[in-house]
């Protein structure tokens, strides 16, 4: 193997840049293993909701019915939904080496994402007033450690986007920082994938 | 590089240990981590034999003793058991399918490091309050109640250790998809590497449920949730169920990769190949996936109900099948091999009657009705020693042997090998054997002492004989080793004389970039088909060029310590506040554990931070210092 080129000139830029050196291929790989691990653990969250969902200490305690609001979570799923096409654009920016187009839309991604969190944040202090709090019920412990690990995943996933852009901004883009963008949007559509799992069991189911 | 090697100081080797990223050191650093955590469980069960070799024996106390069991239990398990497998896996793996390194070295670093700051943290319990007390499997309802810190530590340092579990399992899935030496198809992958891919596939999907499982303990107990809390709606059998989704696997994370040490051993010192390879294959895929569909076989007697019962207890049989299916692949191995009974083949030999034994109550134990009888008795303790320590342990000890002189270029005595695998092995069936009359007769597991008069007393007593003999030969195995690296007698390539597959094709010690050349692999047994044809030459793939390898890191370090600083925030947060729960909430209030909880998460999170931002590129071994090595090696070897 010859020394490896990461800043490959355009007109030889690789239609998958992402994979184009060995590193970039373990990572796709390695990325998607931990996403099988993360299935998993969502899984189990998930299992532990539905266990606990209608378990309160008394009939005063609040359940989902008396909680949940559709038309919110369904603007949050708007948010959440649309950031992870924008973040789609992103790398199809990304596979034609268009830089400042790319961080654009991570940057969109990222204020979608911000939008998304302020919109849960409003929501569980909504519930706190009502009640329904963490260490206040099985079921408020289950369901604020299932949307918790979830918007803990967005923290994590927009602080790594906003560190890429702010790290590849005098960088520019090779097929060195592709690999790093790439694997940061695939867990942005992860977690966006958690999401829909998140609105219909927890909040379709709730009302219901 | 071998010769500077070893003029260096004792500073710049420890630096050198700290920052590496390479497969062959971590391997060391698992296997002096793993031995240390060994030697500590060791004592611990020790304890518990003395404390039940007569009755109304007082050498424990009541609570100590639930500690120690406890202690030795997981210790056992996810201190020595999984991180000397990690140091094999390793050190062979990466060599197996011909690559320079794993597909994530710097992550390799992590996995490590985590694993022993969970360890060193988990075992600070004795000395900082009172160590957990409610068995490995840590029941919610006894977690629950258990005073003080114990459950604390047990929760904190199983969920760093398992971090880095993890991490280690997505790596290795990673490097035997991605770094197979060209011809390396999976079907001509050594059995050693296939049983590392199918358990790692198993620590992915198995050990995030014990994260979810750790972390409702870790609220409840520190952070006033109520997942346990029966008057708030918890309820305690999810933890059974989390713990069992992954305590079953992890079981089979056990033993797989001491099945691929032991398929290797037999081939090699049968000097034949593998008896039914693909039949080896398929078999270990199949426990794989069976080894999830089985978890309530622990929980028969919680009370699922008769269809549940059924259901799991026809699945925990069907293990038992592929399970056979390597025991007959492994015996016509053996048969009419030209065999050689080398200390690892002897402990191969031995695992196959011990292991089988434990098979068999195994599947006893699936018979649900006959559960209800087996359950929380000395049976249970007996069926799984005689799978884990005929299994798992014989299959360690039997890689320790054999892999040695890859890992250092020495050669155990195999004198003392031998005194050691006789004594072991005696020490083991006496210890365990008489365990499963002692269940069947009634005696409970996890009780302190027994009265007098009840006939346990004759049995315990065997039992703790056998124990001290193990601990004997433990002892012998440690002079060996003392003696050995004392000693440090170098041999050359392929020291046993019958290498088969990659790794022995190398010389001693391997390089630290592996293959000058990256090898062409012909089939199975790549090494023996070139002795076969090449005269023990591999073909090469590649031309002899300048190739890439990773850059050493302090950083996997600092993000282990950094969640070590914050479980003992986390640890401490709950002691004395209103909210807590009864065990900690009567303690003293410390009121500075958020910021130390605060201040490790931010040495952790600000580590990784720097690791995004900084480029690392690695570096590049140049042709010239290859071929000065390549010299150098055919100097020696003249
Ligand atoms: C033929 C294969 C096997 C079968 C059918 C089997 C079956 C069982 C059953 C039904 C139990 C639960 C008994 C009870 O608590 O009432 C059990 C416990 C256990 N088995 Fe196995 N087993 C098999 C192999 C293994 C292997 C290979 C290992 C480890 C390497 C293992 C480790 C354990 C452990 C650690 C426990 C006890 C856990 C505890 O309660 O502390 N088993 N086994
Ligand atoms: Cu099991």
């Amino acid at each position: 193997m010859a020394h490896m080129e990461y800043n490959v000139p355009s007109e030889r830029w690789p239609a998958h840049p992402e994979t184009a050196t060995m590193e970039g291929k373990n990572k796709f790989v390695g990325f998607w293993i931990f996403l099988a691990g993360e299935t998993a653990l969502f899984a189990s969250l998930f299992a532990t909701y539905l266990a606990l969902k209608d378990s309160v200490p008394g009939e005063d305690h609040p359940l989902a019915a008396d909680l949940f609001a559709l038309p919110l979570a369904f603007v949050m799923t708007m948010f959440l939904l649309t950031s992870s096409l924008t973040s789609v654009y992103a790398i199809y920016h990304m596979r034609n080496n268009n830089f400042a187009k790319m961080q654009l839309w991570l940057g969109i991604t990222v204020l979608l994402g911000l939008g998304f969190l302020a919109l849960e944040i409003y929501e569980f202090i909504e519930y706190v007033h009502h009640g329904h709090t963490f260490r206040s019920s099985a079921f408020g412990s289950a369901f604020y450690f299932l949307l918790g690990t979830h918007g803990f995943h967005v923290v994590i996933g927009l602080g790594w986007i906003t560190l890429l852009i702010l790290r590849n901004a005098r960088r520019g883009i090779s097929v060195y920082t592709a690999a790093k963008v790439n694997t940061a949007s695939l867990y942005w559509h992860f977690i966006d994938v958690v999401w829909v799992f998140i609105f219909t069991i927890v909040y379709l189911l709730g009302v219901m | 590089m071998a010769s500077t090697a070893k003029k260096q100081g004792v500073g710049s080797v420890i630096w050198d240990y700290l920052t590496t990223v390479d497969h062959k050191k971590i391997a060391i650093l698992y296997l002096i981590a793993g031995g240390f955590f060994f030697v500590v469980g060791g004592i611990e069960a020790m304890m518990i034999r003395i404390q039940l070799a007569v009755p109304n024996n007082d050498f424990l106390s009541a609570g100590l003793f639930n500690e120690m069991i406890t202690m030795h239990g997981t210790t056992m398990i996810f201190l020595a058991a999984m991180p000397l497998l990690f140091a094999f896996m390793n050190a062979t793996v990466p060599l197996q399918i011909g690559a320079r390194d794993v597909a994530f070295p710097f992550l390799n670093a992590l996995g490590v490091w985590l694993f022993v700051f969970g360890g060193i943290f988990l075992n600070l319990s004795w000395f900082l309050g009172g160590a957990p007390d409610a068995g490995w499997t840590s029941y919610a309802s006894l977690s629950i109640a258990s005073a003080g810190h114990g459950i604390d530590f047990y929760a904190l340092g199983l969920q760093i250790s398992g971090a880095g579990t993890l991490i280690s399992g997505i790596n290795f899935v990673t490097t035997i998809i991605n770094m197979r030496a060209p011809g390396m198809t999976y079907m001509r992958m050594p059995l050693m590497t296939w049983t590392t891919l199918v358990a790692s596939v198993l620590i992915v999907f198995a050990f995030p449920p014990l994260t979810i499982g750790l972390f409702l303990l870790i609220f409840d107990r520190m952070f006033g949730s109520s997942f346990f809390l029966v008057e708030t709606g918890g309820n305690t059998i999810i933890w059974e169920h989390l713990f069992w989704i992954f305590g079953h696997p992890e079981v089979y994370i056990l033993i797989l990769p001491a099945f691929g040490i032991f398929s290797e051993i037999f081939s090699t010192f049968s000097r034949k190949r593998l008896f039914g390879y693909s039949a080896m294959v398929f078999a270990t895929i199949i426990i794989g996936f069976f080894g999830f569909m089985v978890w309530a076989h622990h929980m028969f007697t919680v009370g699922l109900g008769p269809t549940a019962n059924a259901i799991f207890a026809v699945a925990t049989m069907a293990i038992a099948v592929p399970t056979g299916i390597k025991i007959f692949n492994w015996i016509a191995t053996v048969w009419g091999g030209s065999i050689e009974f080398t200390t690892p083949m002897l402990y191969a030999l031995a695992f196959i009657p011990s292991f089988t034994m434990g098979g068999v109550t195994g599947v006893m134990q699936a018979a649900a009705p006959a559960d209800y009888q087996y359950h929380d008795s000395y049976f249970i303790v007996a069926h799984f020693h005689y799978v884990i320590v005929g299994g798992v342990v014989f299959g360690l000890l039997a890689g320790l042997h054999y892999y040695w002189p890859l890992m250092f270029g020495t050669m155990l005595s195999e004198k003392l090998g031998k005194i050691t695998f006789v004594i072991f092995v005696i020490g083991f069936h006496v210890t365990f054997l008489i365990q499963h009359f002692l269940g069947l007769w009634g005696m409970p597991r996890r009780v302190f002492t027994y009265l007098d008069g009840q006939g346990y007393n004759t049995a315990n007593l065997i039992s703790s004989m056998g124990a001290l003999l193990m601990a004997i030969a433990v002892i012998i195995l440690v002079i060996n080793i003392i003696m050995t690296v004392a000693k440090n007698q170098k041999v050359g390539r392929d020291p046993w004389g019958d290498g088969r597959t990659l790794e022995w094709s190398l010389p001693l010690p391997v390089p630290y970039y592996n293959f000058a050349q990256i090898p062409l692999v012909r089939g199975l047994d790549a090494y023996w088909i070139e002795k076969k044809a090449n005269n023990g030459r591999m073909m090469p793939s590649e031309s002899l060029e300048d190739f890439h390898m990773p850059n050493n890191s302090f950083i996997p370090f600092v993000m282990s310590f950094g969640l070590f600083v914050a479980a003992f925030g986390a640890l401490y947060f709950a002691s004395g506040k209103d909210w807590a729960i009864d065990a900690v909430s009567g303690l003293n209030v410390h009121p500075w554990a958020p910021w130390v909880l605060g201040l490790g998460l931010a040495i952790t999170v600000g580590a990784m931070i720097t690791r995004s931002i900084k480029d690392d590129l690695g570096y590049y071994v140049t042709k010239e210092e290859v071929l000065r090595d390549l010299e150098e090696e055919e100097r020696r070897a003249r």
